[in-house]
């Protein structure tokens, strides 16, 4: 997994308090980590944060799993 | 009790009467406070007054830019931000017939918009630390209505809906969103009535005397304080039981 994967789940795994093994590449935020749409606006801020990126909220909104995310901010990073 | 000690606060219109007792209120049970107003120079004497832990930070709610750069600029200054008190306000009265749509706009603007880019602009710092609380102050007349008010009151019974709608999305990170209805308070703003406009308000009030702003700060202090964690969404009137709802 890319360092950026790892930095990715850690605050996936943080945030939102489930098992590591349960944040896979195609694990949706809301429908199989338990997020809320706030939880979700949350993760964006701190994925901005994490690699000093925008991401905006057209952007955000295509950012539905976690494979998507770590897709994301590898491209924007 | 209702001890703010380490919490940081901003006040908008704070160089008012209602806005310096609320500032003073905060200031008093611990908070750094930033003092935000468009005149420097009562904002500066309030500050002087105050002494340690308050900052002035002059800010015109009509402009948009300026509103949005306010929350960073109170973040720099004070370190955080947990407590937002939306309490500047204009008014620009005229008989419904009458009112342009210009003294419609700018009240709107200042009343309402800028409460809800600085709302917006505040979640950031308030979600991260899980904490928050913001007051809004809206008026009696937000309920009642008012001749000559229509933009007054459209406003405020606009911001108290805003701040349901925010408190719902945020009760579950530890910010609460409230409004405080001041009825009619000895302040510059009612000042500017007639003695004909006062003798009927003052009949129509139970309690027999205006509010004072200090009675109005209270209200902000306990919304603001860890004590009323579990109060969110709702609109504390302090009117002298002029409209009891």
């Amino acid at each position: 997994m890319s360092d950026i994967a790892e930095r990715v789940k850690k605050i996936v795994v943080e945030h939102l308090g489930v098992e590591e093994d349960k944040v896979t590449e195609a694990a949706s935020f809301i429908d199989d980590l338990g997020a809320d749409s706030l939880d979700t606006v949350e993760l964006v801020m701190a994925f901005e944060e994490e690699f000093g990126i925008e991401i905006p909220d057209d952007a955000a909104e295509t950012i539905q799993t976690f494979g998507d995310a770590v897709k994301f901010i590898t491209e924007a990073a | 009790m209702f001890d703010l000690t380490g919490k940081t606060a901003l006040v908008t219109g704070a160089s008012g009467g209602i806005g310096g007792a609320i500032a003073e209120a905060l200031h008093a049970a611990g908070a750094t406070v930033a003092l935000s107003g468009t005149r420097a120079a009562p904002l500066q004497e309030l500050a002087e007054k105050l002494g340690d832990r308050a900052h002035v930070l002059t800010a015109n709610l009509g402009e948009a830019a300026s509103v949005e750069e306010l929350p960073k600029r109170a973040v720099e200054a004070m370190g955080g931000l947990d407590i937002l008190v939306n309490n500047a306000g204009i008014t620009r009265d005229q008989l419904f017939m009458r009112m342009s749509d210009d003294d419609w706009a700018q009240v709107l603007e200042v009343n309402l918009t800028s409460a809800f880019r600085l709302c917006r602009g505040v979640m950031r710092p308030m979600m991260k630390a899980r904490w928050g609380r913001i007051v809004n102050i809206t008026s009696i007349v937000g309920t009642t209505g008012n001749p000559g008010q229509g933009n007054y009151c459209a406003a405020k019974a606009g911001l108290t809906g805003m701040s349901k709608a925010l408190a719902q999305e945020v009760a579950g990170r530890g910010i609460t969103v409230n409004c405080v209805a001041p009825g009619f308070i000895a302040t510059p703003m009612t000042d500017k009535l007639n003695d004909d406009q006062k003798g009927r308000i003052l009949g129509a009030i139970p309690a027999g005397r205006m509010g004072t702003p200090e009675e109005i700060a209270a209200a902000v202090l306990y919304l603001a304080s860890p004590e009323a964690g579990y109060v969110t969404g709702t609109t504390l009137h302090v009117n002298g039981g002029m409209d009891m709802v």
